[in-house]
């Protein structure tokens, strides 16, 4: 079963990471087909950016930027004022929000989740210039919302990509965070 | 000389995959521009001389003709070399590319394909390799980064073999592999230096034995070095479908020579493609095919040496033949288009063009899918125009 996933956040939060992850988690996991891309536009950190994965247990062919996600995961809801992340979602699609509130506050016509990644991300001091990294604790959460994409998996990619004590605060916050999210 | 590198699966970028397979056939010299529009390729092998795997020389020049400069004075001293580039850099190295090729140095240089200005764009058009065509260079085409990687090894294998001695240029979409992960397959160092085997280059320049190539060449010479260059093009062909056989038998995966055909058997109409909407295409044919209709996909591998003799015989069975293109060559048509009818002369089947993507523009199921609905009715009426502009505003179909 193919599953579509579109990733919203702002340049330099790390959305491209969150969809790179995903896809070695999911081969981690079994997966035969894994792909993960940036929308191809001119990168500005602050910036609104999208980036795309692709997961099925079957090899995967098609090339085109996802147009009809089964998932969006939108790492900073500011960008929900000037963008319809909504936009092709699927009528039973999911929306997953970094935000401390519950999914019935929001009263969303879709299917909703949501996880505190800022604060996950404080606690685990995930933090570059001072600022919180939401990247690896939405994908925590994430996978939750999957299936297929096993939590160790998810962990040992992030380890990978991020060495010593970056790696373990990162694989912390993921954990924390696949616990954590409210469906 | 490199480290030992075991086999191993990666989730990696088509950028990446081009630089791994490099790091594998064990190069020797490296010489790169890196500035935009190069891509991470070489930034991504500069990590590993930097990391110690491998003791290749990394030579830093100051433009994309210095770049290809390098890499021909270091082959033709017996170094396996290796650089990359993409639109305007490979635009500035046209010049040497004649070079390379007539000096028979199997150089292997990936270019991501990318927009040639103006204007400026990034994304992918194959309008910067296809005019590259005429320079003697073998040229392929990728569909993903899995091909990437083995195309780097293939690559070198073809292009040493003494009956070719041929530069190498395989081409990977912008963005669309450049810069997308998914799964590869890399082999071990020790299994691609089995397959690969030790360059031996056919003549070297050596301080101790002095010698001049390339030199002052009067006309009662050059017309048979054209010759032989345009036999060794030629012995490309069975060169490519030999080493894509052993690659199959070594490594298991079978990349079929210069086309690979999908679906192709009892097709009425087939679409020709190149680069990743082939991948695209291949859903689409699935698609039409669960609903009956009798299609079928060629995926163009090879635009240099080209795939005549295949392309005919496929001809000879099909109604209509579409060709897409991620090119324009204007007042005439696609390149592949116009490579293609010429391959075609004297058959009697419709050759119809299809644009789309040009720029980078994303192309859809839905395009693909509006390709093969004008070839069906081709195949049964005589088409008005041979050239259709998918998805452009302005312009009708």
């Amino acid at each position: 079963m193919l599953k579509e996933i579109i990733f919203y956040g702002r340049g330099g939060q790390g959305a491209v990471t969150a969809a790179n992850l995903l896809a070695s988690a999911a081969l981690k996991s079994g997966n035969k087909g894994v792909q993960a891309f940036p929308f191809f536009g001119a990168e500005r950190r602050g910036a609104p950016v999208k980036a795309f994965a692709r997961i099925s247990n079957e090899e995967i062919f098609l090339r085109s930027q996802i147009r009809e996600p089964d998932i969006v995961v939108v790492l900073d809801t500011g960008i929900m004022d000037v963008i319809d992340v909504t936009q092709g979602l699927k009528e039973n699609g999911t929306i997953l929000l970094n935000t401390p509130r519950n999914p019935s506050e929001l009263s969303l016509p879709y299917k909703t989740a949501t996880v505190d990644a800022t604060t996950i991300a404080i606690e685990n001091e995930i933090l570059v210039g001072g600022i919180p990294v939401v990247n690896t604790p939405m994908v925590g959460a994430l996978i939750r919302l999957l299936d297929g994409v096993k939590l160790e998996a998810l962990q040992e990619a992030v380890m990978e990509r991020f060495k010593g004590r970056a790696g373990e605060k990162n694989a912390n916050a993921v954990k924390v965070a696949y616990e954590k999210v409210k469906l | 000389m490199i480290q030992k590198l075991p086999a191993k699966k990666m989730v990696v970028t088509g950028d990446y995959a081009a630089a791994y397979g490099a790091l594998l056939c064990d190069v020797d010299v490296v010489a790169a521009y890196p500035i935009t529009p190069q891509t991470l390729i070489v930034e991504e092998f500069s990590n590993f001389v930097n990391d110690g795997i491998t003791d290749a020389e990394f030579i830093m020049v100051e433009s994309e003709h210095s770049a290809m400069s390098a890499c021909i004075a270091a082959q033709a001293a017996g170094a396996r070399t290796y650089t990359a580039t993409a639109s305007q850099g490979l635009a500035l190295m046209h010049e040497m590319l004649f070079i390379a090729s007539a000096l028979r140095l199997p150089i292997v240089m990936p270019v991501v394909n990318r927009t040639v200005a103006a204007p400026i764009g990034i994304w992918c058009e194959h309008n910067d390799s296809m005019p590259q065509r005429d320079t003697g260079w073998i040229q392929m085409a990728c569909e993903d980064n899995q091909e990437v990687l083995d195309m780097i090894i293939m690559a070198y294998k073809i292009g040493e073999r003494k009956d070719v001695l041929l530069p190498v240029m395989p081409c990977l979409d912008a963005f669309i592999l450049s810069h997308t992960v998914e799964p590869v397959d890399a082999p071990s160092s020790d299994e691609v230096a089995d397959f690969i085997g030790k360059y031996e280059p056919h003549a070297m320049l050596d301080p101790d034995n002095p010698m001049a190539i390339g030199t002052f060449t009067p006309p009662e010479y050059i017309q048979e070095l054209r010759y032989q260059n345009h036999v060794a093009m030629e012995n490309a062909k069975k060169a490519i479908k030999e080493v894509t056989k052993e690659f199959a038998d070594e490594f298991g995966r079978d990349y079929h020579g210069l086309i690979e055909e999908y679906k192709c058997d009892d097709a009425e109409v087939v679409l020709i493609t190149v680069g990743t909407v082939t991948g695209t295409a291949r859903e689409v044919v699935d698609k039409l095919r669960q609903q009956g209709k009798k299609v079928g996909l060629i995926k163009l591998r090879f635009y240099r040496p080209f795939p005549r003799e295949e392309l005919r015989s496929i001809a000879e069975n099909v109604e209509a033949i579409g060709v897409y293109d991620r090119a324009i060559s204007y007042g005439s048509g696609g390149p592949l288009f116009i490579e293609t009818r010429n391959a075609l002369y004297g058959m009697d089947v419709p050759v119809l063009n299809f644009l789309a993507g040009l720029g980078g523009r994303d192309v859809v199921t839905g395009d693909v899918e509006k390709m093969y609905e004008i070839l069906m009715k081709a195949k049964d009426s005589k088409p008005d125009k041979e050239i259709y502009w998918i998805g452009t505003r302005g312009v009708s179909i």
